[in-house]
């Protein structure tokens, strides 16, 4: 590799300086090849999530193509809107003055990508990247090897190759990249990556947007309704084994609910399951796989913990040839587990049960901040004490994972599970700077701005600090000076 | 409690003093409207009772003329804190959202909330301001808060200890007085948003500590603030201007004040003269002895300007001031022209009362000059032409432009105030700094009518095309149209 890496980085900035990015019309063009990259290329994208994950395509299509189609159609609507300067309201003192807040890129920046979505997570940031006028690299993760290579060999001819670039690689070339001067790095992954991330960018005091993840609570209040109640169990079973079989990181990690429902919610979740994937699930084309033999590892462990293994209440079973991990429901394992205090990020959905619902807002609250907090409730006192006294990077009522596809949402963690956010407008600026200006004349002047200072010009800063515009008259007017 | 002068502030203190903290911001104390109004409402008083202390305090360790404490800390953190009073209820209310199709039924709104507990550390400048201004901002967003101000403004930092002490709730807002020692230990605990205001090289070791613990960070830090002059101006007023926001700001000792001139060759001559005119009309012949000019902070700072303005290559090139005095901390204003590129003085910030005036054949040519430095804070340009104005405005990065001025985009509480590339990261000042300080939490209500099956598994074929015409089909139509139309 050499000085490729390099030399390619300096290019970009090469390119960047000639404005080459900045015109709204290459926006537009770069958004538009976007939309025929992965229009033009379906089936292509199903083959590399299958090698990758065992997507199905109907997950390929929601979570993924569905998702870059759409940011890039939002970004093509909005992106005249977002370009123009706003107005900032001056006050009167500096009449007569023009104050607008314009928007600019901020250069070359970095977008490094994960494995779970690593078609929307990757072109996502990048959408955002372009709309705001930057040249972008991106790298996607090594861990989705397939979707790299699609990525590495269809942007270059889609996209302008003297402002995108894709740079395939593990560890050493992430390491490589970060060693970089950036002018912005969109980072998706987990907190130690954020870490070495958001470290390596203080070197030269480049700005990081972090999306990390996180353990994400689903609440379950009692539902009267049992209509209601099997939507909600739909939605979660959704949610949980839907996207990329629990390895998301707004997934559903575990469920909160009271003990008297425990019982019922296990049987509704386990005849969801069956209804969803059917007598043998590993036979299922409709479940993803462990992406990697040590995430596969890493679960596994989770269950041999005896106590653990013993709150198994369905489920369990694994393929280690097939890297398949059945949907298992576990009731109450050990809170000091491994399963219960890192981020399960699979198919293991671990049911806490606790006496009255109202305290799973202690229960989450003694946890760091997830990205995302789900609650089943039509309770709306209860749904106000959730939003007032929880902190998270969002929160879903009565659905899970849904917020994702709101372009008018923003979407980002807080606390352990990040800063920054993007989707939609939040996109455009998370990677732009809002520049401030402020236009005056040479006329009128005001005397007392300028020393040598006296008690009038003392009194009249203090007027003018007020904004008492009266007052000033009224000093003018006496003062004759 | 609070700061204890005596006590060493050492990593056992540091951490109790987070437990404390936190065990009361748990408590939800902070949240609520009423406490952070109440706080606000203290720092007014503090600020509003002790207006000559604070500018004792201001004169003894910059020996900043009245006017300026008054104007540039006194009253701006006035301004700023009634704003945040009045706007409070608003900052603070959820902001409904459209929600698109794809989520229908549904409905929306972004929630502001605190994060947490907040580490402020402040620059020697404008201590008040630069401590306080940030806290207005923490309260309002509902945050609990530790300050820690520059030990090198040691009679403000202690003032600024006492007050808030004596003023704010100290169970949620302290003051940590003491240097690199005590600075170390506050940035290895865990805080949930640090704002730093200081320069570039403590940013890094700010930015590296945070990473630690995933702290979002606020830099505002410095750069070389250009300032463009064109001919066809008004060159009296520009040079005012000019002056003020050099000078007239603690000396040229400001973030924000212009560090150097680029104008035209021709155009030089006649700028220095009219700077020379104004500057005597401002500060007299006898400029060292003016009281309307900070001096210099410390003896450190002294000796690295004079370094600055004595350097072999650069020492000749003074066309006006030069004079110092040691023992007074003082270096009159002193304008230098065309000294070399690669020289001391254009590398660094100056922050100082040293302007370095660099010429070019055509005024084009300043664009060049100022990009191939870093980002700076601020960027000024003084013009009538319109079109060079605009491209001005255009290829020019930096925090903030003003067009015709210098320095007062920071009484403008309605614009960011932030850098960009090494002149910082994020914005405040009036909302941004409420929205700094706060979690902007997305909420979204969902109702229990029936789903579309296509969502759910066991996927098949026919879902996909389903799923394709339903999303796929109104992109198509959008970019078919968007591409028609251009």
């Amino acid at each position: 590799m050499g000085e490729e890496v390099e030399e390619s980085i300096d290019g970009l900035r090469q390119s960047f300086r000639t404005g080459r990015t900045r015109s709204v019309a290459w926006r537009k063009s770069q958004l538009g090849s976007i939309v025929r990259l992965v229009s033009e290329n379906e089936e292509k994208i199903f083959s590399a999530l299958y090698q990758d994950l065992g997507k199905h395509p109907v997950e390929c299509y929601r979570d993924e193509l569905g998702v870059v189609l759409k940011s890039a159609a939002y970004a093509l609507r909005n992106l005249d809107k977002w370009v123009a300067p706003k107005k900032g309201n001056l006050p009167l003192l500096f009449f007569p003055a023009r104050g607008q807040v314009i928007p600019e890129p901020l250069g070359v920046v970095l977008v490094i990508s994960s494995w779970n979505f690593p078609i929307s997570l990757a072109l996502d940031p990048v959408i955002g990247a372009i709309s705001a006028g930057n040249a972008v690299v991106l790298k996607p993760s090594e861990l989705a090897p397939a979707c790299s290579a699609f990525l590495a060999e269809h942007v270059p001819l889609y996209l302008d190759t003297k402002a995108v670039k894709v740079v395939e690689g593990g560890v050493d070339m992430g390491e490589r990249l970060l060693r970089q001067r950036w002018d912005k790095i969109f980072f998706t992954g987990g907190p130690k990556g954020g870490q070495i991330v958001m470290s390596a960018a203080a070197r030269y005091l480049t700005p990081v947007t972090l999306e990390l993840g996180g353990k994400c609570p689903t609440i379950l209040d009692t539902l009267s309704d049992a209509y209601d109640v099997k939507i909600m169990v739909k939605r979660i079973a959704g949610g949980k084994w839907g996207p990329c079989c629990g390895q998301a990181c707004i997934g559903v990690d575990y469920i909160l609910v009271e003990r008297k429902f425990s019982a019922t919610l296990i049987e509704l979740l386990r005849r969801t399951i069956k209804k969803f994937y059917g007598e043998n699930p590993q036979s299922s084309k409709s479940i993803c796989r462990i992406v990697n033999r040590d995430h596969f590892e890493r679960l596994k462990s989770m269950l041999k913990d005896p106590a653990v293994a013993d709150s198994i209440k369905f489920g369990g079973s694994m393929d280690e040839e097939i890297l398949f991990i059945e949907p298992t429901i576990l009731l109450d394992p050990p809170l000091d587990s491994e399963l219960m205090m890192s981020e399960i990020f699979g198919p293991l959905l671990p049911i806490i049960t606790v006496d009255n619902i109202q305290e799973s807002i202690e229960f989450i609250n003694s946890r760091p901040k997830p990205l995302a907090i789900y609650a089943f409730t039509k309770n709306e006192a209860f749904k106000q004490r959730i939003i007032k006294e929880t902190s998270s990077g969002s929160i879903t009522f009565n659905d899970v994972m849904v917020q994702f596809v709101c372009d008018e949402l923003p979407f980002g963690g807080v606390g352990q599970s990040g800063f920054g956010r993007y989707h939609g407008k939040y996109s455009f600026d998370t990677f732009s700077h809002e520049k401030a200006v402020m236009r005056r004349g040479f006329f009128p002047e005001l005397e007392p701005r300028y020393p040598p200072w006296n008690d009038f010009k003392l009194r009249f800063i203090r007027l003018a600090y007020r904004f008492n515009y009266l007052g000033l008259l009224l000093l003018m007017l006496l003062s004759r000076r | 409690m609070g700061s204890d002068a005596t006590a060493i502030f050492d990593a056992e203190a540091a951490q109790t003093m987070m437990k404390e903290l936190r065990a009361v911001y748990g408590s939800g104390a902070t949240k609520s409207y009423d406490w952070r109004v109440s706080q606000l409402s203290q720092l007014l008083k503090l600020i509003e009772y002790h207006e000559d202390d604070i500018a004792a305090a201001l004169r003894s360790d910059l020996s900043k003329p009245d006017i300026e404490s008054y104007v540039y800390e006194i009253g701006v953190l006035k301004s700023s804190i009634k704003l945040a009073l009045k706007e409070l209820r608003k900052w603070m209310s959820p902001e409904k959202v459209k929600t698109s199709l794809i989520s229908f039924p549904s409905s929306a709104k972004i929630v502001p909330e605190p994060l947490g507990i907040v580490l402020i550390i402040s620059a020697w400048n404008y201590p008040f301001l630069l401590s306080l201004d940030p806290l207005v901002g923490a309260i309002a967003a509902g945050n609990a808060a530790v300050l820690k101000p520059s030990e090198i403004s040691p009679v403000s930092s202690a003032l600024i200890a006492k007050l808030v002490r004596e003023y704010m709730d100290s169970s949620t807002i302290r003051v940590v007085e003491g240097a690199v020692a005590e600075t170390s230990v506050l940035l290895e605990q865990k805080w949930d948003k640090i704002c730093y205001t200081g320069n570039a090289v403590v940013g890094r070791i700010v930015m590296a500590a945070a990473a630690k613990h995933l702290t979002p960070v606020l830099l505002e830090l410095g750069g070389k603030c250009p300032a463009v002059v064109d001919l066809n101006i008004n060159l009296q007023v520009a040079c005012r201007r000019i002056i003020m926001g050099k000078w007239g700001s603690n000396n040229g000792q400001t973030c924000v004040s212009p560090d150097y001139i680029i104008t035209t060759k021709a155009n030089a001559p006649k700028l220095i003269d009219a700077l020379k005119t104004e500057l005597e009309k401002f500060y007299g012949k006898n400029m060292l002895e003016s009281n309307d000019l900070s001096r210099i902070v410390n003896s450190n700072h002294f000796a690295r300007l004079i370094k600055l303005l004595d350097e072999d290559k650069v020492s000749g090139k003074v066309v006006y001031g030069g004079k110092r005095d040691e023992s007074i901390l003082k270096i009159m204003p002193t304008i230098l022209l065309d000294v070399p590129r690669n020289s001391l003085i254009m590398k660094e910030e100056i922050f100082g009362p040293l302007l370095p005036i660099l010429t070019v054949d055509r005024l084009e040519d300043s664009f060049n000059i100022i990009n191939s430095g870093t980002k700076p804070l601020a960027a000024y340009l003084f013009t009538n032409d319109k079109r060079f104005r605009e491209h001005f405005v255009t290829e020019v990065s930096a925090g903030g432009l003003v067009v015709n001025d210098t320095t007062i985009h920071l009484g403008v509480l309605t614009l960011p105030f932030g850098g960009v590339g090494d002149s910082g990261m994020g914005s405040y000042h009036g909302k941004f700094s409420f929205d700094a300080f706060s979690h902007k939490k997305a909420v979204l209500y969902r109702g229990f009518v029936a789903d579309a099956d296509i969502r759910y598994p066991p996927y098949t074929r026919k879902k996909l095309r389903l799923l394709q015409a339903l999303l796929g089909g109104s992109f198509l139509t959008i970019i078919l149209a968007l591409f028609g139309r251009n």
